[in-house]
């Protein structure tokens, strides 16, 4: 029998999910307009004031982005759930852990991609100025796929059950504070123009780690939330 | 008499310290008693699962011989 | 396969052995954690002197001190009664390690409420941003993460498995958000609050305090083995020796 190589097997995997969010471009859409709707209805809560909404705009696109990707995380496997191909995935021979990584990675190209590339324009709303956006989008770039792992370990967990919206944002609230932490600390310091390469480091080094060990856990969680 | 005053003033804090320990029993007695009420509830809902099961079981086998 | 385990952890493993063993044990428990609760608060409330800076208000000290150490205590036993259960399957595991979440869920919010009491007249808030405040409520949220996915599942077995592994997850992850905050206060230079500074306690508020902690933790045996005990019965509906339980109380 001739088995198709990892590689392969990667690259189907991910076109296969591309191929299905493409069909399903408004799907994509969702998270954007939310994080439009949100950031814009903060200078009608707060007042049009210039400094007080760049004070608060670098934590307001990041928690803005956050919540966005929260609202489409439930949906990561559930379509696969329910037509069963996820229990083809962990029954195939390739290593689930790889299979659920490529998961992951079509997940946030479909939709924290998107909101990386709309939020220089929420920021600008906000009277950011523009020699933090630089700053804020490297922030993005490594939380988003930060949050991307982590959540996807807890929709694992959570496959088995009816009911998972709000309990996806209880059990990810504790996950994801340390990243937001060091997110708004690295634009903060970039605003206030102290030294802004520490928390990148420390978001890097978070990912890194993530990277390797949430698509393991992810499978780990699988096979347990599946396994009836 | 006013020891026991003294001691109830708390220096002025009682309004601090007695509804903190007042929260800290009322919480752990709710935490005790819980288990005795949903212990109660699984062994009635277990006897009339076994009512049920003894009543299908009569109703299948042959009615005992009537005098 | 068990060699090294002792035969008679093995019986204890099973639950009708189990059942009979927390049965006998837990009132030896809940008298001892009464006991000693009551010297405690005698100690503490009547025989300690007042605190020459913070007054009467500082007696909060012997529940919230005893309460926050046991909401860590209680989540180390419940990680690691869910490593068992993930990796041996054992079935008391998995129920120790679920019923351990509300009593600790329990000890959590007194440790905040009480804190918030004792904040209001020592800091004049009651609530700050201090690392050890919000590591404290975000241990709270994991005990309810882990519950809430526990119920979320109609299958008890596989809704213990899942909540185990969130609560591993849970223990890796209280160490970083412990650090982040810690960062973050720096960065931000908060209010930064020192309860118990470089002051050395005296002898006199140290043994109220030793003796309280003592008493939750007998508390928490008490009241883990009541929970296990109804858990059992709930997971064991159909076997004979629950059957049993439930006729001799009817005719009781």
């Amino acid at each position: 029998m001739n088995r198709p190589g990892v590689a392969t097997a990667c690259a189907a995997m991910l076109r296969r999910d591309l191929t299905l969010a493409w069909r399903r471009r408004g799907d994509i859409a969702m998270p954007v307009l939310y994080a439009l709707i949100v950031t814009m209805l903060f200078p009608f809560a707060l007042g049009p004031e210039d400094t007080l909404l760049q004070r608060i705009a670098g934590g307001v696109v990041l928690v803005t982005v956050l919540l966005a990707m929260l609202l489409a995380l439930d949906a990561m496997f559930s379509s696969d759930i329910e037509d069963g191909s996820l229990e083809q995935l962990v029954l195939a021979p390739q290593p689930l852990a790889l299979m659920l990584g490529m998961k992951i990675l079509a997940h946030w190209l479909t939709t924290a991609l998107p909101l990386i590339v709309i939020a220089p324009l929420l920021a600008a709303m906000l009277h950011l100025p523009g020699a933090v956006i630089p700053v804020l989008l490297l922030a993005l770039l490594l939380a988003t796929p930060l949050l991307s792992l982590l959540g996807a370990v807890l929709v694992a967990l959570t496959a088995g059950t009816r009911r998972s919206g709000m309990l996806l944002a209880l059990m990810l609230l504790p996950l994801c504070m340390p990243a937001v932490i060091f997110a708004a600390g690295a634009v903060a310091a970039a605003q206030q123009g102290l030294p802004w390469l520490a928390p990148i480091a420390w978001l890097a080094a978070a990912l890194v780690l993530a990277v390797v060990l949430a698509p393991l856990a992810c499978a780990a969680a699988l096979r347990i939330a599946l396994d009836a | 008499m006013s020891a026991l005053q003294a001691f109830f003033a708390m220096g002025g804090y009682a309004i601090y310290v007695w509804p903190a320990y007042a929260l800290f029993f009322i919480v752990l007695i709710a935490d005790t008693i819980a288990p005795g009420v949903r212990r109660r509830r699984v062994l009635r809902e277990l006897r009339a699962r076994l009512a049920r099961q003894s009543v299908r079981q009569n109703r299948n086998s042959p009615a005992p011989p009537s005098p | 396969m068990s060699s090294w385990i002792p035969l008679w952890l093995h019986k204890l493993g099973s639950p009708p052995t189990f059942y009979r063993f927390a049965g006998t044990l837990r009132p030896w428990a809940m008298g001892l954690a009464l006991l000693l609760g009551a010297i405690a608060l005698y100690g503490g409330l009547v025989l300690a002197p007042a605190d020459y800076q913070q007054g009467d208000a500082y007696r909060i000290i012997f529940i919230h001190v005893p309460s926050a150490w046991m909401s860590m205590f209680i989540y180390a036993v419940m990680g690691v009664a869910s490593f068992i259960a993930l990796v041996w399957r054992i079935k008391l595991a998995e129920v120790v390690a679920m019923e351990s979440a509300p009593i600790g869920a329990a000890f959590t919010f007194i440790t905040l409420v009480t804190g918030s009491l004792w904040g209001k007249p020592m800091w004049g808030t009651w609530w700050t941003w201090d690392a050890r405040l919000t590591s404290e409520l975000v241990l709270l949220f994991l005990y309810l993460g882990v519950i809430g996915l526990y119920h979320a599942f109609e299958d008890r077995r596989q809704g213990a498995r899942a909540a185990a592994f969130l609560a591993i997850i849970g223990i890796i992850n209280v160490p970083i958000v412990h650090f982040s905050v810690n960062w973050w206060n720096t960065l931000h230079q908060g209010s930064t609050v020192n309860i118990f500074g470089k002051s050395k306690m005296s002898w006199d508020m140290l043994w109220p305090l030793l003796t309280m902690m003592l008493a939750t933790k007998f508390y928490y045996v008490a009241s883990l083995f009541n929970r296990v005990r109804t858990d059992l019965l709930a997971l064991e509906g159909g076997k004979d020796w629950v059957r049993k339980i439930a006729e001799d109380e009817a005719k009781s």
